[in-house]
């Protein structure tokens, strides 16, 4: 019996959190227009979240475009397949690596900051000021890092894949002396805009979306304590990993479940 | 760093971002190699198409011209209808025949088209009326097995 109660309130207790995260999300979209109307705070936040990630996603970019394009080389070779080489390093990189890496590093770089940032201002008092002096601070604070993350991502992601693709025609054509005409011209023959790239954006904005939001949700539910704080940072970093993931998978099955 | 630095960075990130995008659509994908607004759709019947996907490309002497963009069964002849757009650039022969190609042994199929020489252009809905269905490998394989086998069997009875 103690048991089923037990079991009981572990799942209000998580159906709570969940309802809790969903509220605080909605209240989040309610305060974007407030946000946009103050778009110098947005643009120092995009600053801060996308310029000063641009360093990690484009060499992280350029490693994945030079191993994968070796890799496949290798395995394309028995094949004499290695003229398609090009295109599943663009397509694997548009349609999954792009977006779904770019976000893990998001989450780590960006979401990271965001989650220390809001938690430290959460334990010095700082919003609690900003109530006191009638400023929302989920308007003046939490929806300028919203638009931030959610405008960053998709450009993050589309540099994530073409450094990744120009790294891979470095190792390609510039190492192995494979044909660029190939390289490029395959590419362009069966990589669709709107299919391939243009769904390849639309994920990687959902992930930015799910990445700021767990990270803003984390820095603001955090408890005002040092160890709260290194928690919540730690969380968001397992918690937007995670959902980055699945949402990968279930996008996926829904983009590309027809041939 | 002064506001105005700090905009300005933005900036370049932003367009930075949007280049990246650009390189992707242009460079990289299908964007500039075929346009959809000039072009002129025509349709062919096979008794067999094979692995022919919608996407494929249309081919004369090898060149793209055009995409597959719908096939489809016809339920009174059981044939297959493949319908493609072709670039307006190019005209073909009313008389031009189709066929289902492979692009080396076992890549991708696609439309291959051979021109005729009809005074007539094709034009907008036409369909073309000689093809040659895909070569299905299991048909051409059985087919020399069972050759093979006919062969020895006359051998043994003589």
């Amino acid at each position: 019996m103690r048991a089923i109660t037990h079991l009981g309130a572990r799942s209000l207790e998580v159906l709570r959190g969940f309802g809790h995260a969903a509220m605080f999300t909605l209240d989040l979209l309610r305060n974007v227009p407030a946000a946009l109307r103050r778009f110098s705070l947005v643009v120092a936040q995009i600053y801060a979240i996308g310029n000063l990630s641009l360093v990690i996603i484009l060499a992280s970019g350029l490693a994945v475009g030079f191993v994968l394009a070796l890799q496949m080389y290798y395995a394309l070779v028995p094949y004499g397949a290695t003229e398609s080489l090009g295109l599943i390093v663009n397509l694997s990189l548009v349609r999954e690596l792009g977006p779904v890496v770019a976000a893990l590093l998001f989450a780590g770089r960006a979401g990271t900051s965001l989650t220390a940032e809001i938690g430290l201002m959460k334990a010095g008092e700082q919003l609690a000021a900003m109530e006191m002096m009638a400023v929302d601070p989920r308007a003046r604070v939490l929806a300028p890092r919203f638009i931030g993350g959610a405008v960053s991502m998709p450009l993050l992601a589309a540099l994530f894949s073409t450094i990744g693709i120009l790294g891979a025609w470095v190792v390609a054509v510039g190492l192995i002396g494979l044909d660029p005409g190939n390289f490029w011209g395959l590419m362009q023959d069966r990589v669709d805009v709107w299919r391939d790239v243009g769904n390849g954006i639309v994920k990687s904005f959902v992930f930015g979306v799910i990445c700021t939001a767990v990270a803003l949700y984390q820095g603001y539910e955090t408890q005002a304590t040092p160890e709260g704080v290194a928690y919540a940072t730690t969380r968001t970093v397992v918690i937007s990993s995670l959902c980055v993931l699945g949402m990968d998978f279930v996008l996926t099955a829904l983009m590309f479940s027809t041939p | 760093m002064s506001k105005k630095g700090i905009e300005t960075l933005v900036g370049l990130f932003v367009l930075l971002g949007l280049a990246g995008l650009v390189f992707l659509s242009l460079k990289a994908a299908n964007l500039a190699s075929f346009g959809r607004g000039d072009s002129y759709v025509v349709s062919a019947r096979f008794d067999n198409i094979g692995g022919l996907k919608p996407r494929a490309p249309v081919r004369s002497a090898g060149v793209a011209v055009g995409r597959v963009t719908k096939i489809a069964l016809d339920g009174a002849t059981y044939q297959g209808v493949v319908t493609m757009e072709i670039d307006r650039a190019m005209q073909f022969p009313r008389d031009t025949s189709a066929k289902i190609l492979t692009s080396g042994l076992l890549g991708d199929q696609y439309v291959g088209l051979e021109p005729g020489a009809d005074e007539k252009p094709l034009v907008a809905g036409d369909v073309i009326k000689m093809t040659q269905s895909a070569v299905v490998l299991e048909n051409l394989i059985s087919q020399f097995l069972f050759s093979k086998a006919a062969e020895q069997g006359d051998g043994a009875a003589k």
